[in-house]
């Protein structure tokens, strides 16, 4: 494994994020699927839905109303297609538009990023359609696969190709480095205050 | 917020925040962890160089302000962003009224804005909109009706189970004192108002000239779904934080969240441009509606004053209260209005006004902590001392202050004054060496630590007994500068220095011209005294006469290094004489470790253990860090370090006797870790610290004895 993605490994890691290797894409729906089945319906279970909420919060949770969910928004068309019988196979619904209607939250949010920065462990993810953007904050666990080959070791080394990005407006980039996180009360740490609870990283090898 | 009307009110409400055991606590637990926490996020970069690049991006958005402000425009207007810019707080929260009434917006969701605190938006809002903060310390604070008591985390000064008590108040259900399921339990309290929000309201951290895109950092996201989900979408942004390019950018992100939080990077780095896509019902389109709000009121003014355009590279990173000692002590409604810390004292006077800055900027105590920790290089003590002054400028000043000038101005007068207190003072040090019962200059609430009483003979009247004989070869020549605590309450310090510089072929001599260095009359905001004694001063001292300008006050040291420059640098012809004349400044232990090089051969080991107190002015002031140390090993004790070595002890010159209450505090953390290490010896380079300290020893009855370290090397010299 070259310096940098080891590197951002540990990087990753050290904010919290569970970092593993895909040698394919196909590994990488089995891997999100497989961790979907794995997982209790709603984690909110654990830390949410029994909490005491007010009326208009516990409106809110969709659990009676859908099954397990795997929203995919970017993923393109034919990778989709392997992906959905694998996940009903686990009795999983693969959504791809209408996060609206989930904003009480979804299992899992797969993406695919646009680049990784080893430096600080950080995901750049163009989030300019809105259902990706969503995708990546309603979820539960955010799954992200990112190209071996697109990890930088500094932000600096890509302005040029970001400044496109944004040139090209409008645009959304995201940079995200580790689940959601507060420490607003007492300064203890706690995770998924408003995004994931939990950040996969697969890095896929692709050289 | 500040509400005290006046000195009094301030200090009770100082008083109140000291008794706040919890507030105490945390405050300390968070003092320590801050500190590692951010040399670990430096670790492998080299901090000054990081800090430069962000004076050097700020400065230039500085400098280009409008410049910048019509490129983003520009650029912003044409991918569908509306842009305005409001001059005043009143005028951009009018703004953001009408933007909301115009697209029929009645439920408004923000994430963490401190501009938008400045303007006290949500206060504007709040009679015709439901508005809700998102960032989970800001909904706290919402919800209890309170401002800020930190730019980065709100609400600091509550306990879990004061936050348990309000959630059950919104949830109307008992909450437990847990924190994760409190945050929890925001979490689903606050997704239910995202759903329901039609209009998003953020801030933003660096706004982009090149491509129009804001940048905003939060750790939990919720800036992402504040800018998403709702159909319309006003950013307030001050015009400070305009940069040219990503570039800039990224140089700006490198240095804010490892000097706020000691994190790398936070969790979210959303970047904006333009209108994007927004799928909710009522949008045009598929559009965002969104608006960005520049705020100037009074920022292209600030960018224009040689002096205070520097407070406009602030980027709100809060380091500077992390590390203030005051800070620490009383919390941030104490320190500061909306914005708090060494930043706060001066943004207030700008933002809010002089009525709420008047106390506040008095509540420094000078220990240069937070200019050290500056993610922007700003000279934060400094302004904070002028801000001191023109409000003084502007009200009138204090009649003790205008005395203490007059008198420090008029040498003769000043030295005849401190030989007549020792000749009243004698009913009353009982034959000790401390006061008993304080002079009416003292004010009340002194008693925490003992005080010293005037010498018998003053320095300068023992000097032609103690002159060294001149070398027969001189190898450096040197003039000390004694300053008036030594000259007049600690002699014995500079005899023992002396004695410690002797057969190193120094040739001392002792101008009698010299007097006061002029920081105690600064600090109380009479900055022309402390012009007319330091012209005293460069006078008495002649710098093209001597290799060196020696003193064993760290405070004088670095008074006389860092701000005579500035105080009259400016004058013809003096001003060049200041700038040798601070070149030539030395301290003690640099000179006596660094420059004489003492060997271990010239002293008897005693074995006894010791401990060092840093003086600001000397750890910070002068950069001396390991002189001190290097000299207690080679004179041989035996050196135990303290935890929080370099934190301030206290003292602060004239703050002591100004706010006796935080003063004690101060003190009495440091006494408890100098007596954690069990050193016999408390040693340290600064009479004003020595008299807090061997006071504070004094009265609590330790058996730990307080030196200057002049005098534990006199002893142990052979
Ligand atoms: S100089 Fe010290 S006391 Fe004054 S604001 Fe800075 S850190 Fe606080
Ligand atoms: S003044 Fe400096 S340390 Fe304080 S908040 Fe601003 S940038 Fe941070």
């Amino acid at each position: 494994m070259s310096e940098v993605i080891q590197e951002f490994r540990t990087k990753a890691e050290a904010v919290s994020a569970i970092v593993s290797s895909v040698p394919s894409l196909d590994q990488a729906l089995a891997y999100t699927v497989d961790l979907c089945a794995r997982k209790k319906a709603c984690q909110m279970l654990v830390s949410g839905c029994q909490e005491d909420l007010s009326q208009k919060a516990e409106d809110l949770c969709g659990l009676r109303k859908w099954g397990r969910i795997i929203a995919a928004p970017g993923l393109a068309r034919d990778d989709l297609d392997r992906l959905v019988p694998m996940a009903r196979e686990q009795g999983i619904s693969v959504i791809r538009r209408d996060m609206r209607k989930h904003l009480e939250g979804v299992d899992i949010g797969l993406t695919i990023c646009e680049y990784g920065i080893a430096e600080t462990g950080t995901l750049i993810l163009d989030s300019s359609s809105e259902e990706l953007r969503l995708g990546t904050m309603i979820s539960e666990i955010h799954v992200a696969v990112i190209p071996a080959s697109r990890i930088k070791g500094r932000a600096e080394e890509i302005t040029n190709d970001l400044e496109t990005l944004m040139e090209n407006n409008p645009n959304y980039l995201a940079f995200i480095t580790g689940a959601s996180r507060t420490a607003d009360i007492e300064r203890v740490l706690a995770l998924g205050v408003h995004g994931p609870l939990e950040l996969h990283i697969l890095i896929l090898e692709d050289r | 917020m500040q509400k005290a009307n006046n000195l009094k009110e301030y200090k009770r409400e100082l008083g109140e925040a000291l008794d706040n055991d919890f507030l105490r606590k945390a405050m300390d637990k968070f003092a320590v962890a801050y500190r590692s926490a951010r040399i670990n996020a430096f670790k492998g970069h080299e901090e000054e160089v990081l800090i430069h690049e962000v004076v050097r991006v700020k400065d230039a958005g500085i400098d280009n302000m409008m410049a910048l402000y019509e490129e983003f425009k520009t650029r912003a207007q044409a991918a569908g962003v509306h842009v305005h810019l409001a001059r005043t707080a009143h005028e951009a929260n009018e703004l953001i009224a009408n933007i909301a009434r115009k697209n029929a917006c009645k439920k408004i969701i923000k994430s963490k804005s401190m501009t938008a605190e400045e303007t006290l938006l949500n206060h504007h809002l709040e009679p015709e909109f439901e508005v809700t903060e998102t960032d989970l310390g800001e909904w706290i604070i919402q919800l209890r009706h309170e401002g800020p008591t930190h730019m980065v985390m709100p609400a600091i000064h509550l306990s879990r189970h004061q936050v348990a008590d309000l959630f059950a108040d919104v949830t109307a259900r008992e909450q437990k004192p847990d924190i994760q399921r409190l945050v929890k339990v925001a979490r689903r309290e606050l997704r239910a108002k995202f759903t329901q929000a039609d209009m998003g309201i953020s801030g933003a951290n660096v706004a982009i000239a090149k491509t129009g895109t804001l940048g905003i950092v939060t750790n939990e996201g919720n800036a992402r779904l504040v800018t998403t989900l709702p159909r319309v979408h006003v950013a307030l942004v001050g015009l400070d934080k305009l940069c040219a390019s990503l570039q800039d950018a990224l140089t700006i992100l490198r240095v804010l969240p490892r000097n706020a939080t000691g994190q790398a990077i936070t969790s979210y780095v959303t970047w904006i441009t333009g209108a994007n896509q927004c799928l909710a019902r009522g949008t045009e389109k598929n559009k965002k509606e969104m608006h960005i709000v520049f705020l100037d009121n009074g920022r292209t003014q600030l960018a224009r004053d040689p002096l205070f355009k520097q407070v406009l590279r602030c980027v709100r990173c809060g380091a500077c209260a992390n590390v203030c000692p005051v800070y620490r002590m009383v919390g941030g409604h104490q320190m500061g209005h909306v914005y708090i810390g060494a930043i706060g004292l001066i943004l207030t006077y700008f933002f809010h006004g002089r009525d709420k800055a008047k106390n506040l900027v008095q509540n420094c105590i000078n220990c240069e902590a937070c200019k050290h920790v500056c993610a922007a290089g700003i000279d934060l003590p400094r302004l904070i001392k002028e801000i001191h002054t023109r409000i003084q400028d502007e009200e009138g000043h204090p009649l003790t202050s205008v005395l203490l000038g007059k008198v420090l101005k008029n040498r003769k007068l000043f030295h005849t004054l401190l030989r007549t207190a020792k000749a009243a003072q004698r009913p009353i040090t009982g034959g000790t060496r401390y006061l008993s019962h304080l002079p009416q200059i003292f004010a009340r609430d002194q008693d925490f630590r003992a005080l010293p009483a005037i010498a018998k003979k003053p320095f300068r009247d023992m000097w032609k007994d103690v002159r060294p004989p001149k070398p027969a070869h001189p190898k450096f020549k040197v003039a000390l500068f004694s300053g008036c605590v030594q000259d007049f309450v600690y002699p014995e310090q500079l005899e023992a220095g002396i004695k410690v510089l002797a057969h190193h072929g120094v040739d001392l001599d002792f101008p009698m011209g010299q007097t006061c260095c002029g920081l105690p009359v600064q600090m109380m905001g009479e900055k022309q005294a402390a012009r007319d004694v330091a012209l005293q001063n460069v006078t008495a001292i002649d710098p093209a006469d001597y290799d060196y300008i020696l003193t064993l006050c760290a405070s004088c040291a670095s008074h006389l290094k860092n701000n005579y420059p500035f105080l009259v640098g400016d004058e013809p012809i003096v001003g060049v004489k200041v700038q040798q004349f601070s070149d030539k400044v030395m301290s003690f232990s640099s000179f006596v470790n660094d420059i004489l090089q003492v060997t271990r051969e010239e002293f008897n080991p005693s074995g006894r253990t010791a401990t060092f107190h840093s003086p600001c002015h000397l750890c910070r002031g002068m950069g001396v860090v390991h002189a001190p140390h290097e000299l207690i090993e080679k004179s041989g004790y035996r050196f135990v370090r303290a935890d929080e070595e370099q934190v301030c002890c206290g003292f602060g010159g004239t703050y002591t006797s100004k706010f006796p209450q935080v003063s004690q505090q101060i003190l009495n953390n440091k006494l408890d870790d100098v007596e954690k290490t069990g050193a016999e010896l408390l040693l340290t380079e600064c009479p004003g610290c020595v008299l807090q300290l061997r006071g504070g020893m004094e009265t609590r009855g330790s058996r730990v004895q307080v030196l200057h370290i002049a005098e534990a090397l006199a002893r142990a010299k052979k």
